[in-house]
């Protein structure tokens, strides 16, 4: 796909450049002249988003570090004091926490865009890697970027979300304490994730540049997942790609604007306005939003597994509800190898096409139940959609390849395109 | 674009112009924030007076207070400092610029004793932020080879109404902005 | 193509709230759930997209933080500079310093004792309590919770549908809501619930049936000099109001600069999209 340069130095000075350091050559093959299929349809706006809400949160991140002190005696206040007493304090604080939220709205539909369209299929395996990845370390920086600001819920979360590793067998206790720096989450738990809070990001920028340059090796799929094939399939990034992205990133901070002007805490829980105290567990702990599907799946463990008819445990529940959790995670990096069928969109798989929105609405509905106390009926349930999330990675993709029968594929872009203009 | 659309504006050109002016606008008024972010909060400018109780400075003592987490030098000067000041000619002064916000009368801005102290009948208080105006070092008092402040930094001399003499520092000691509120408290800020 | 992804994810929708719908039912017989009563609707003059401060409002309700809730309460982030955002003067501000003879430590002097000097505007607001101890010993082992967050840290579950709404409506008040349905619903505690001793039942409390706290204010307690009226409808709305600037001195900023970046985010999206509509005019796709 990245094909031959046409980039052509017209200055002398660009030609100068060009023949020690060709970095414009670099940036015109990869987002002017390179080919992107024509039928890309809003969904695959995303990546743009997402570069967008990554440069935001690492730029606000950065200023609120020049106000942020990393102490347990005073990180709360030192938040409040820059919102209250800062020049557009409030403003910063606001993008940053919404930010985080927006990211992870964009993170899921470009994911499920995946999922719909078989991204993740051959040649693509490892851009699809790469991106659950950046995924892995977006959930790190937030979880160690929510601990900051030292509320209750901070606190709290730390101290569940760091009780995971007590899970494992033997050596659990010991690896929290060395995680934590103490034996509880503290000053030393605060400093490190404050560190580590400012590294991950820039990590994620790395990863994210692999993640780019694998995509321009292989091209973009396209809503009709077949492979481009001719010229007429593809069009030249710029200006094309560049202004249809543009127009969808603007369209996005309208939606962010929303939030960060006019309900700003709509999306934080109120919990985290009270300072940390290590002594009060608030009544119902909760993680921000986009964890409440993996903490579903956290909770809905509440059974040992045994050797059946003896009373020997395999994995108790702890163990058995943090191996789901992770498990949850973990099969997204299989799905290229699970998927059994050859062809890659939904639009031409009727029965993965259901599959897909029971996905979604599986994903929603133990959003959900992350948010509820756990007990009684959202118990059950919880266990029934931690059930389906990994049948349907598990069984239906490996299964329903070998036996759905696909609807005829258009024989390229150029005759999809074109064919279904002219039915219209 | 192409060659037709570049021989006159067309509408289209203007869309382009508008939606690039759009962008470039709005880029700046966002750089905004992040300039002014940097600037002193509510808080810190909130504490931007000082009040200070002089009653116990006796003749050819002084204190140094903090203001905006600057030192201030308050000097209740001799007699023979202030005569010392008096006698220095305006022509010998390397800075002949009083640099103080409080003087008033004729002549206000120039470097001569009275305009450097807090006034008529209070010329033995000398009040000046003790930073060198060289490189921002703290002079030391009483020392130097005019009897006033010396700054061992990089060698500069002030007389005894804190007046450059020798040395690299440019202009003569800071005098802030301050009044007495009542005989013996002066608010400075 | 669009059409059916269109009408796949409406389904999604209806088969999502047809599920929660469930669910929730199955809340009954649970652990009890507080609060028991949602917080009454108050109509706030700094709801909504236009939303700004009543500046009488809110010195009314600093009015009754002073006359009765500081005896317990601290307001430890707020400084008395900030009341000049109440529409205090700072000579008021000072004078109300000197009234109160409010006093803090001033820095060690030579001998290293530490003495006390008159509070300046740049002070934070002086606790009522030397410290958490003191304020739980005075107060039945219960502690007045600090109030400068406090308006932002108390918000009620809105609970499936109303939070979907919520963005739309744009309603992030439930705050104050919750303060005032709190002070305005102390009642008897109906047959059956069992109320604590030196607790207090309130059926809008939100984490059990009775709280600490006895209802601190009541019709005619606290004077206004604008006529306003004498109540405790009135007073619950005002130090509501007062505790909401408290959690969130720049909301009115806030709003008013959000609505200058809608519009130009909007006018910009509109040129944004006949550009790409242009650009896209000689390419089907």
């Amino acid at each position: 796909m990245s094909g031959h340069s046409t980039y052509a130095p017209k200055t002398g000075f660009g030609k100068w450049m060009d023949a020690r350091l060709p970095i414009a050559r670099l940036m015109h093959d990869s987002f002017v002249s390179y080919p992107v299929p024509r039928n890309l349809n809003s969904f695959y706006t995303f990546g743009g988003i997402l570069s967008l809400m990554l440069i935001v949160q690492i730029v606000t991140g950065i200023v609120l570090a020049m106000h942020y002190a990393a102490n347990t005696e005073v990180a709360f206040n030192s938040v409040e004091q820059f919102v209250r007493d800062g020049n557009f304090g409030w403003l910063f604080r606001y993008m940053h926490a919404n930010g985080a939220s927006m990211f992870f709205i964009a993170v899921y539909i470009h994911i499920f865009r995946g999922l719909y369209y078989g991204s993740y299929k051959a040649p693509r395996e490892i851009l699809w890697i790469l991106g659950c990845i950046i995924f892995l370390l977006m959930m790190a920086t937030a979880f160690m970027g929510y601990v900051l600001p030292w509320g209750q819920m901070s606190f709290w979360g730390a101290t569940v979300i760091t009780g995971f590793f007590t899970a494992i067998p033997m050596i659990g206790d010991s690896i929290q304490t060395l995680l934590l720096g103490g034996f509880v989450v503290d000053n030393p738990t605060l400093n490190r994730f404050f560190s580590l809070h400012y590294l991950l990001p820039f990590m994620i920028v790395g990863v994210v540049i692999l993640h780019v340059w694998a995509l321009h090796v292989t091209g973009q799929t396209n809503p009709t997942g077949v492979e481009v094939k001719k010229t007429s399939d593809v069009i030249p990034f710029t200006p094309y790609a560049t202004v249809k992205d543009a127009f969808a990133m603007v369209v996005f901070l309208i939606v962010f604007a929303w939030f960060l002007f006019y309900l700003p805490n709509f999306l934080g829980h109120p919990d985290n306005y009270i300072p940390a105290d290590s002594l009060k567990t608030p009544a119902h702990i909760v993680p921000e939003w986009y964890f409440l599907p993996f903490y579903a799946i956290l909770r809905a463990i509440t059974f040992n597994i045994s050797i059946p008819f003896t009373d020997i445990v395999l994995i108790d529940s702890k163990l058995g509800g943090v191996l789901a959790m992770f498990g949850s995670i973990a099969v997204l990096f299989l799905v290229p190898w699970l998927d059994t069928s050859p062809v890659r969109s939904a639009n031409y798989r009727p029965i993965y096409r259901w599959f897909f929105w029971l996905l979604v609405i599986t994903g929603i509905a133990l959003g959900y139940l992350g948010s509820r106390p756990a007990e009684g009926g959202y118990v059950l349930a919880a266990q029934f959609f931690t059930f389906l999330y990994f049948a349907h990675f598990l069984v239906i993709l490996p299964w329903l390849g070998k036996f759905e029968k696909p609807t005829p594929l258009p024989a390229s872009i150029t005759d999809a395109v074109l064919g279904e203009k002219a039915k219209a | 674009m192409s060659a037709k659309a570049s021989k006159e504006p067309t509408r289209r050109d203007f869309l382009y112009i508008a939606t690039g002016a759009a962008g470039a606008v709005g880029t700046v008024a966002l750089a905004w924030p992040f300039i002014d972010q940097m600037n002193p909060d509510a808080s810190t400018l909130a504490l931007s007076t000082t009040e200070v109780d002089i009653s116990s400075i006796e003749p050819g003592q002084s204190v140094v207070v903090k203001w905006r987490g600057k030192p201030v030098f308050i000097r209740n000067r001799t007699e023979k400092e202030i005569e010392e000041a008096k006698q220095v000619p305006l022509e010998e002064l390397k800075d002949r610029a009083a640099r103080n916000p409080n003087a008033q009368g004729e002549e206000a801005d120039t470097a001569i004793d009275l305009n450097r102290s807090a006034g008529k009948d209070k010329e033995n208080w000398l009040v000046m932020v003790g930073v060198c105006t060289h490189l921002g070092c703290i002079p030391v008092g009483q020392s130097g080879d005019f009897g006033g402040w010396f700054c061992p930094c990089h060698g500069s001399h002030y007389d005894t109404a804190g007046r450059i003499r020798k040395g690299p520092a440019p202009e003569n000691l800071a005098v802030p902005p301050f009044k007495f509120v009542k005989d013996n408290v002066i608010l400075i800020g | 193509m669009m059409k059916s992804l269109i009408r796949n994810t409406l389904g999604v929708i209806a088969i999502c709230f047809i599920g929660f719908g469930s669910a929730q039912a199955s809340e009954e017989g649970a652990t009890p759930h507080y609060p028991i009563e949602h917080p009454k609707h108050v109509h706030w003059s700094f709801a909504g997209p236009f939303g700004h401060w009543d500046l009488a409002q809110l010195q009314r309700g600093f009015k009754i933080y002073h006359e009765v809730c500081s005896a317990c309460h601290a307001m430890k982030l707020v400084a008395y500079r900030n009341l000049q955002e109440l529409g205090f003067s700072e000579a008021q501000v000072k004078a109300y310093i000197a009234e109160n003879e409010i006093e803090v430590d001033a820095e060690p002097n030579e001998d290293g004792e530490v003495e006390k000097r008159a509070a300046k505007p740049s002070d934070l607001f002086v606790p009522p309590f030397e410290n958490d101890e003191a304020a739980k010993a005075n107060n039945n082992g219960a502690l007045p919770p600090d109030f400068s967050l406090l308006a932002k840290a108390r918000a009620p579950e809105r609970g499936f549908p109303n939070f979907v709404f919520d963005v739309f409506t744009m309603y992030a008040e439930n705050g104050p809501d919750y303060i005032y349905s709190l002070l305005t619903g102390y009642q008897e505690a109906p047959a059956g619930v069992k109320v604590e001793d030196g607790t207090h039942y309130n059926p809008y409390f939100i984490a059990g049936p009775a709280l600490a706290m006895a209802a601190p204010l009541s019709d005619g307690q606290v004077t206004y000099d604008d006529g306003s009226p004498e109540t405790l409808d009135q007073y619950s709305k005002d130090i509501s109001a007062f505790m909401m600037w408290a959690a969130e001195p720049k909301l009115v900023e806030r709003k008013s600069l959000g609505f200058k970046v809608m519009i130009f985010l909007l006018v910009f999206a509109g040129l944004m999209y006949f550009t790409k509509k242009k650009i896209w005019s000689d390419v089907k796709h």
